[in-house]
């Protein structure tokens, strides 16, 4: 790798860091489902910089398209749309 | 020949990434959530089109890709921002103090 | 002359993404986290492609593409959750 990509991806595991502490402690489920779909979305990029890009497709399809999109309907039928 | 439009697609990743950075610093320094969606929407698009455009010079094979990633930004950014927007007014997200006009709300009483 | 550009415009990108990761961390309301996780995705979209320009590889702009098309989705899901609309 090059001293580009190595830099962002150093950026990018402090992100994913990041992105992990606030789903652990978030208030709101709403917010920790939000910081969870931005961890899939960082990882989805570093899978990129390994040089696998069908994974990192897989990865953006699946983990910060599709489950983000289930969670939210999902806890929007369970609680009728209301906020704990 | 060559040399002319790799310097200019340079120029134009520098300048789409200036763009972002721009976008950046409007969201945090924007005082309410509706300029946040401003900043945060109309500096990203330019600025990602303007990467693209920039890649395409670098790189004249990838050309058709590009022009379809910008055609699905063009299309999806401004409606994700749109219905951002609408959400933080039907739930009555606080305006800064400087706002002076709001023509949705104005609007929305008429009819009713 | 032009990896000397792409270096600046990976950092100017950069210095956006922990900008937007602030508003992201920091954010009040959870439309502010909305609005963060957006321009986090399209600046992921600005760092693809500066890696497939880097690595000289147009395969890594498909990644790209199912970017693109997916963070409209996730923001529209989002919103619908947040207008009680499910």
């Amino acid at each position: 790798m090059s001293m580009v990509l190595i830099a962002i991806a150093t950026l990018l595991t402090i992100a994913m860091i990041g992105a992990a502490w606030v789903t652990i402690r978030a208030k709101k489920v709403a917010t920790a489902m939000l910081a969870a779909g931005l961890v899939s979305l960082f990882a989805s990029v570093m899978f990129l910089f390994l040089a696998a890009p069908d994974v990192a497709m897989t990865e953006a399809a699946i983990g910060s398209g599709l489950t983000t999109f289930l969670f939210f309907f999902v806890l929007g039928r369970v609680r009728g749309g209301s906020d704990d | 020949m060559g040399l002319i439009l790799d310097i200019i697609g340079g120029l134009l990743l520098v300048g789409g990434a200036s763009f972002l950075l721009f976008g950046g610093l409007g969201l945090v320094r924007m005082p309410d959530i509706y300029n946040r969606i401003q900043a945060g929407a109309k500096t990203t698009t330019l600025g990602t089109l303007l990467t693209l455009a920039g890649a395409a010079c670098l790189q004249p094979a990838w050309g058709w890709k590009l022009l379809l990633i910008g055609v699905f930004l063009i299309f999806t950014n401004p409606v994700s921002a749109q219905v951002l927007a609408n959400t933080a007014h039907r739930r009555g997200a606080e305006k800064s103090p400087l706002t002076k006009i709001d023509r949705l709300a104005e609007d929305q009483e008429g009819k009713a | 002359m032009v990896e000397i550009l792409i270096m600046l415009a990976a950092g100017l990108a950069g210095a956006a993404f922990l900008l937007a990761l602030v508003r992201f961390i920091r954010g009040p309301s959870r439309l502010d986290r909305v609005v963060a996780f957006d321009v986090l995705t399209v600046i992921a979209i600005t760092f693809i492609v500066l890696a497939a320009l880097v690595e000289n590889r147009g395969i890594y702009l498909d990644a790209a593409l199912v970017y693109a098309l997916l963070s409209f989705l996730g923001v529209i899901s989002i919103a619908r959750y947040l207008e009680g609309r499910f």
